[in-house]
């Protein structure tokens, strides 16, 4: 192993974000951040999800015929989902209408494909399982923070606890309704992005191409 | 990892899992299992947490009932607040009540719809539905003097991607509107869904089904119809198909092939 368990733990949350630096997981980043309860549940699910499914994937790499190793690791990604979909509709029945289709599309999140294909196949399963749960909990800490800014600043509460009294209320913040839409996580995302790479500048991409100057004649 | 394993055994398990994971044999060996294991264990756990979610959905009808005759608040004790609704199992064509045939506290009016026996096939369908139950489960809320109050009635009709269901709760004249609010529906989160939205569901209160002569004039749309404020609920913006929807629903369900003869025996004061 070229990395300790430590590493593989926590390099995902900042050096190597799963949202930030590899941009994956976006669509339900965007969707379900409205409220911090929401975010945390959402981010709770996925860490089951990348952490199990990376470790049973792992379990059986070397069994898994290389021509349907995706479909097998899909097989096992969606049974992990269901799963946790059947508990949450079970014991969190409020959270899981909020959170309605996209704990289905847990399955075609890239993060936990991205773990299976990148990291699970070629690792012993104890190593994917810890690499799973940190890009899970890469993750989820985009997630919670992006939850934060969006339902502190829209709705003026936290975990649904009003912070700012909003004006609708009889108290005197004016709440910045688009943060509640989706639009407004791309906005954060972006800063978020701009912000990790001002800190590390080791993550900025390289340009993929040059703007050619052309000599005037 | 390898010498954790127990000495090699030259058994046929072994040799099977030793052999190239490439071959058809056990591509196919290799399917089959995960899909078998699978499956097992995703239908262990549906059926093992059914019984909790339907009590989940059964409490979360309750509280919908609750809410749309507004007297839900939070951390109240749901299963005694509902204790309060009188359930009934009414026949649609007839506005009689037919609890002694079938028991108001179990019916599903919503599975009642697929069976041939206690439905009918609709030719005029603006709510799509495509059949409609003939009897349905609604609730009346008498205040302590035991005059009535309210009435609850379920709704349901197509939107634009799924069928809402829904309360629409009436004053004891048959006519007022005090709320309507769907329990579930999927529609386009922030624009259909916004059926939800506290702001919207405030419109219905104090609405008129019917106007003096009897037509049912109640519309969703986005300009006021010629029969008055009273009779009019502003659509959702950006959200027209399933304002339509929720236009043709409650017009269906609200008319002859619904609640209307229930509705006139209301307003003749028989309950």
């Amino acid at each position: 192993m070229s990395q300790t368990r430590k590493e593989l733990l926590v390099d995902p949350l900042v050096d190597n974000n799963p949202i930030t630096l590899q941009v994956l997981g976006i669509c339900s980043a965007l969707a379900v951040t409205s409220s911090l309860q929401v975010s945390m549940v959402m981010a709770l699910a996925v860490i089951f999800v990348t952490s199990f499914s990376s470790f049973f994937i792992s379990c059986l790499r070397n069994q898994i015929p290389g021509s349907i190793r995706i479909i097998v690791q899909m097989v096992i990604i969606a049974s992990l989902v269901i799963l946790v979909d059947q508990i949450l509709k079970a014991y969190a029945f409020e959270i899981s209408k909020t959170l309605s289709v996209f704990v289905g599309l847990i399955i075609t999140n890239c993060i936990v494909m991205g773990r299976a294909e990148a990291f699970a196949m070629k690792n012993p399963p104890v190593a994917s399982f810890i690499d799973g749960m940190g890009n899970g909990m890469g993750y989820g800490l985009i997630l919670l923070l992006v939850g934060f800014i969006r339902e502190l600043f829209g709705a003026g509460s936290l975990f649904g606890i009003t912070i700012l009294q909003t004006v609708n209320n009889g108290g005197w913040y004016v709440p910045n309704g688009m943060l509640l839409l989706p639009p407004s996580a791309f906005f954060i995302i972006g800063l978020i992005i701009w912000a990790f790479r001002t800190w590390k500048p080791s993550q900025v991409e390289e340009r993929e191409y040059k703007i050619q100057q052309v000599e005037a004649h | 990892m390898s010498d954790t394993q127990p000495p090699e055994q030259k058994g046929a398990i072994a040799r099977f899992l030793a052999a190239s994971p490439d071959s058809v044999g056990k591509t196919i060996f290799v399917a089959v299992a995960v899909c078998l294991v699978a499956s097992m264990v995703v239908s262990a756990a549906a059926v093992s947490l059914r019984p909790v979610q339907d009590a989940n959905r059964l409490k979360d009808r309750q509280v919908n009932v609750l809410q749309v005759a507004g007297v839900y608040e939070p951390g109240i004790d749901v299963t005694e607040a509902f204790a309060a609704f009188e359930p009934h199992v009414l026949e649609l064509e007839t506005g009689e009540f037919v609890d002694d045939q079938f028991d108001p506290t179990t019916f599903d009016d919503i599975a009642a719809a697929s069976d041939p026996d206690l439905s009918v096939a609709l030719d005029n369908d603006p709510a799509g539905i495509g059949r409609r139950s003939n009897y349905r489960v609604i609730y009346l809320l008498r205040d302590q003097s035991g005059e009535l109050d309210k009435v609850v009635l379920p709704l349901h009709g197509y939107g634009l991607w799924s069928t809402l269901y829904g309360f629409i709760a009436l004053e004891n004249n048959g006519n007022d509107i005090f709320g309507l609010q769907f329990y579930q529906h999927g529609e386009t989160p922030g624009l259909g869904a916004e059926v939800d939205n506290p702001r919207w569901k405030a419109l219905w209160n104090g609405k008129k089904l019917r106007d003096d002569a009897g037509d049912l004039q109640i519309t969703v749309s986005k300009t006021q119809p010629a029969a008055g404020p009273d009779f009019y609920v502003d659509a959702l913006a950006g959200a027209t198909l399933t304002s339509v929807g929720v236009d043709n629903l409650v017009k269906f369900w609200m008319g002859d092939a619904g609640y209307a003869p229930f509705l006139a025996k209301l307003q003749a004061g028989e309950f």
